[in-house]
């Protein structure tokens, strides 16, 4: 018997270990995916950053702002959009220990705490 | 300049490092290492729940064309726009594991995954809209909010975008339901009747009591899910009660009473052959939905095409 659980929001599902995954595609879906992934960062208000809120699939860079807006902005929710293709992004090692924030582990003296001033000192 | 390289650590430091994560209850992220079976395990679920968001459109869809009024018509078409939406977000997140969407919705049609049991019922009449909102979304909201927490980084963050819309969900319905309520005998009644034919498949939702969800207890050790089966529903019959007092409906189980020692409501058993039966396909409209969604994917098929030459030619010029 399929084993059935509730994990997914929407209601109870089968997970038995007999129902696939999905985490190996296979080949049929193939000539759907000819459209690139976009990773899409929204500016919810004059003044703050963009910030990245997702991602989808698009024919091309119009294209993925348009439907950007659709997916993401249905409320308001920002007042600029940028859309980069996920294959242009360059990115450090994901890994919280990658050696490449090393250099800024031990330099205590860039904050503002490192230094002792008197309490008497107004406005410091 | 390049940056210092590191020795390339072993499985079991990777395996260390994963579950001091998790203990510490930080999140995961999509290039992090993890075990194969928390990978596979969270494309199913997270693949799961966007088919139900996705197939989740047709049961309102239906009344899209037949809603009373311009309002009720844009606030459905709103709802239901959503929906789509939720299935976006939801996808997005199961393709930084490495699944990928084409593929997921293939398998979909194909049989090869399945969605939530409740939209196999159908919408008999425009009252089914406004229980939709309020039970089942209701139902939905009591599920996805502890998933806002959920150790995976992208799911727990589509969790957040998806409860924030759920609300208005959940309140349109029964703002629809309030209205009804204040018309005709005829328009109560067919309220009482929707309610009758929800109540218990909304319950179903929450899955199998915690007794029979052998596979719950890994999901609660790595933090993707935060409270069982049980505990969840018990939430929502509470949290439902008074909503049905409210708006002058009766919940169709005679063993509904409230148990004075703990504050909490006591219920009658839920028919778990029913939930059986639907979800293994023999629901009332399993096969309608995903004909539909086939017919969805293969008739629409030429847009993508036609949007994929549109751009190759812009780009070529």
């Amino acid at each position: 018997m399929t084993e059935t659980t509730a994990e997914g929001g929407h209601g109870a599902v089968p997970t038995g270990p007999d129902v696939p995954s999905g985490a190996h595609p296979s080949p049929s879906g193939a000539a759907r995916r000819d459209w690139p992934l976009y990773e899409c960062f929204v500016r919810g208000k004059r003044g703050l950053n963009h910030v990245h809120v997702g991602s989808l699939h698009a024919p091309d860079d119009e294209m993925a702002v348009h439907a950007a807006r659709d997916l993401f902005t249905r409320r308001n929710e920002g007042v600029s959009i940028w859309v980069v293709r996920a294959s242009d992004i360059t990115a450090s090692s994901p890994d919280e220990k990658d050696p490449m924030f090393a250099p800024a582990g031990d330099k205590v003296y860039r904050h503002p705490t490192f230094y002792e001033i008197p309490e008497n000192v107004p406005h410091m | 300049m390049s940056a210092p390289t590191a020795v390339r650590p072993t499985e079991d430091e990777l395996q260390a490092q994963f579950d001091a994560t998790i203990a510490a209850d930080r999140r995961i992220e999509p290039r992090d290492w993890m075990p194969e079976k928390y990978r596979a395990g969270l494309v199913r679920q997270i693949a799961q729940h966007a088919h139900s968001e996705i197939i989740g459109m047709q049961p309102e869809g239906d009344w899209l064309l037949k809603a009373p009024s311009l309002r009720r018509k844009a606030v459905l078409l709103a709802k239901v726009q959503d929906e789509a939406g939720h299935g976006m977000y939801l996808y997005s997140a199961a393709e930084t594991l490495g699944a990928d969407r084409a593929d997921l919705t293939d398998k979909l049609v194909n049989g090869k995954q399945k969605y939530s049991s409740i939209f196999n019922y159908p919408t008999l009449t425009y009252a089914d809209c406004g229980v939709i909102g309020w039970l089942v979304d209701g139902a939905a909201i009591c599920n996805q909010v502890p998933l806002c927490r959920s150790s995976y980084g992208p799911y727990a963050r589509a969790m957040i975008r998806v409860c924030k819309e759920e609300s208005f969900h959940q309140r349109q319905g029964y703002e629809l339901l309030m209205t009804m309520m204040r018309g005709t005998p005829e328009q109560r009644a067919m309220v009482q009747d929707a309610v009758d034919r929800w109540w218990w498949p909304s319950l179903m939702m929450f899955g199998p009591p915690d007794d029979d969800s052998p596979n719950s207890a890994q999901s609660m050790a790595w933090g993707v899910k935060r409270h069982s089966n049980d505990e969840l529903r018990q939430r929502f019959v509470d949290m439902s009660v008074p909503q049905a007092q409210a708006l002058g409906v009766t919940l169709p189980d005679p063993e509904l009473a409230l148990d004075e020692t703990t504050g909490r409501y006591r219920f009658g058993q839920i028919d778990w052959t029913e939930f059986k039966q639907v979800i293994s396909g023999n629901g009332p409209c399993n096969e309608e939905r995903i004909t539909r969604r086939r017919a969805a994917r293969d008739d629409n098929a030429w847009v993508t095409e036609a949007a994929t030459a549109y751009a190759a030619k812009h780009a070529a010029r």
